[in-house]
């Protein structure tokens, strides 16, 4: 096994092509490292994509958030203006792990693990975060909802990775939030996950939502019949009761140890609820 | 085998070594430089005890490879006394009883002096929040908690 850390895309895009497959992208390694202890991954080549400018910053262009797919979420905490516009997905990457795991863990890598329990994923899918993505035939867009396919898998192509997460312009009167429910405060995987985002006019009615549903199915939800029960709608106990009747119908989650069907599909009603609720008091502040 | 050529500050100190791609930070540190504070509990991210501070920030050592750590800036729970001074914190965890086995306590103490340098005066809850991805076997935690917010408290007392 081989380790490599590029300074430019080209040479990491070049990197990727050569190796015919047989290459790890390396970001935080909270993920990847525990998968190669496991003996689960045994790639030739590990290509560290943390020494690329373009992934590690945060800048806003053209009032919009680009938020570069190897920053950590411990950066993501500290980034004030990135917390004050977008709250839900800075909590959503907040969540995962410990001190420890928030020093590594990278908004990239949570995505491209592909679990379908990721907790950035969902707020970064109510977002309506994309993502640039680049590989040998150049760059091209990708919203972050299309990217995870099933567990472990996504759709990038060999040669592929993802250099950035950009945010859409923040309207007046704009919020978003993520909960997720696990059954102990700190350090588990997500049961359910709920990511809800609001833009309301000046009368508190809502023109524009998004709600993303996690680990309720083989990849993270976008829930459109959700949003729709909200837009053009003030909230209230009506709104709130459509909600998550449109989230539990949209659940297909497993049975497991943690949770059950019956327990899943009512919980993600449940704190799309709460999110909601959430969403809307922060955005009538702005 | 293919192997990393890799230079990195640990305690001050300028080090050099070949590594494997395989090889973390952790190997490195307990069989390569014979620092074998840096426990390994879990290998998996989960226990802390192995946590060291990597240019300037609390990380698992056995959740970094060693080729990683190439120009970084690595602290470990060695550097932590000053010759024979210890550090506040190690000396309140001597005075409370904050350890029995000990197999966490350098990773204990390497996540509360991270915490105190950024933080000086935590709530219990920002500490116990902070030190959530240490484990323990032994004490309850109880004893760790009320050591780091008494060394803070110390602390201050000596700023003042
Ligand atoms: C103790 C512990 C607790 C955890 N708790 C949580 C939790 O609460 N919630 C949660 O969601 N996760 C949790 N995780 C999982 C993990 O920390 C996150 O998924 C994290 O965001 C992964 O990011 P990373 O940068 O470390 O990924 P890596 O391990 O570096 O990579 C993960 C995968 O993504 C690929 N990849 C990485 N970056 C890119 C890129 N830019 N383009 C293309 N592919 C890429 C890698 O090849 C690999 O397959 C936990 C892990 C540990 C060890
Ligand atoms: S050994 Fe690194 S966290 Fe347990
Ligand atoms: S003192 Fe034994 S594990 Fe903490």
């Amino acid at each position: 096994m081989r380790y490599l850390s590029p300074h430019t895309i080209n040479e990491a895009v070049a990197a990727l092509a050569d190796s015919d497959g047989d290459v790890k992208i390396l970001a935080g390694g909270t993920d990847l490292l525990v998968q190669l202890r496991a003996g689960m991954k045994a790639p030739g080549l590990m290509l560290d994509v943390k020494r690329l400018p373009e992934l590690r910053s945060i800048n806003v262009e053209k009032n919009c958030f680009h938020i570069g797919a190897a920053v950590s979420g411990a950066e993501m905490g500290e980034h004030e203006s990135l917390k004050g516009s977008w709250p839900g997905v800075v909590e959503a990457m907040e969540l995962i792990g410990s001190t420890q795991i928030q020093g590594r863990a990278t908004p990239g890598g949570n995505l491209c693990n592909a679990s379908p329990a990721a907790d950035s994923v969902p707020a970064m899918v109510a977002a309506g975060a994309i993502c640039t993505v680049v590989g040998s035939e150049g760059s091209r867009d990708l919203a972050v909802e299309d990217v995870g396919i099933s567990p472990g898998q996504t759709s990038l192509g060999r040669d592929e990775f993802v250099v950035d997460f950009r945010l859409p312009e923040r309207p007046p009167h704009s919020g978003d939030a993520y909960l997720r429910f696990i059954p102990r405060t700190e350090m588990d995987i997500a049961v359910v996950g709920a990511g809800v985002n609001v833009v309301l006019g000046d009368d508190g009615v809502c023109v524009d939502a998004r709600v993303s549903l996690g680990a309720v199915a083989p990849r993270v939800l976008l829930v459109p019949d959700a949003a729709n029960e909200l837009i053009g709608r003030k909230l209230n106990d009506e709104v709130l009761e459509k909600l998550d009747a449109a989230c539990r119908a949209a659940c297909r989650p497993i049975d497991d140890k943690r949770g059950t069907v019956e327990y899943r599909t009512q919980v993600s009603g449940v704190l799309a609820r709460r999110a909601a609720v959430i969403a809307f008091e922060r955005a009538g502040e702005k | 085998m293919v192997k990393t050529h890799v230079n990195m500050t640990v305690n001050g100190e300028a080090v050099e070594f070949l590594c494997e791609t395989k090889a973390t930070l952790l190997d490195v540190l307990r069989d390569e430089l014979d620092l074998t504070g840096s426990k390994e509990g879990c290998s998996s991210g989960d226990c802390g005890a192995c946590s060291v501070i990597l240019d300037d920030r609390l990380v698992c050592a056995c959740l970094v490879l060693g080729a990683e750590a190439d120009g970084g800036n690595v602290e470990t729970i060695e550097g932590m006394a000053d010759a024979d001074q210890l550090h506040p914190l190690q000396q309140k965890f001597l005075e409370e009883a904050a350890l029995q086995c000990g197999i966490c306590t350098p990773g204990f103490l390497v996540a509360a002096k991270a915490l105190l340098e950024r933080n000086s005066n935590p709530t219990e809850t920002e500490v116990r929040y902070w030190l959530a991805g240490n484990l323990c076997r032994c004490t309850g935690y109880d004893k760790i908690v009320r050591a780091v917010m008494d060394t803070a408290e110390e602390m201050k007392g000596v700023s003042k």
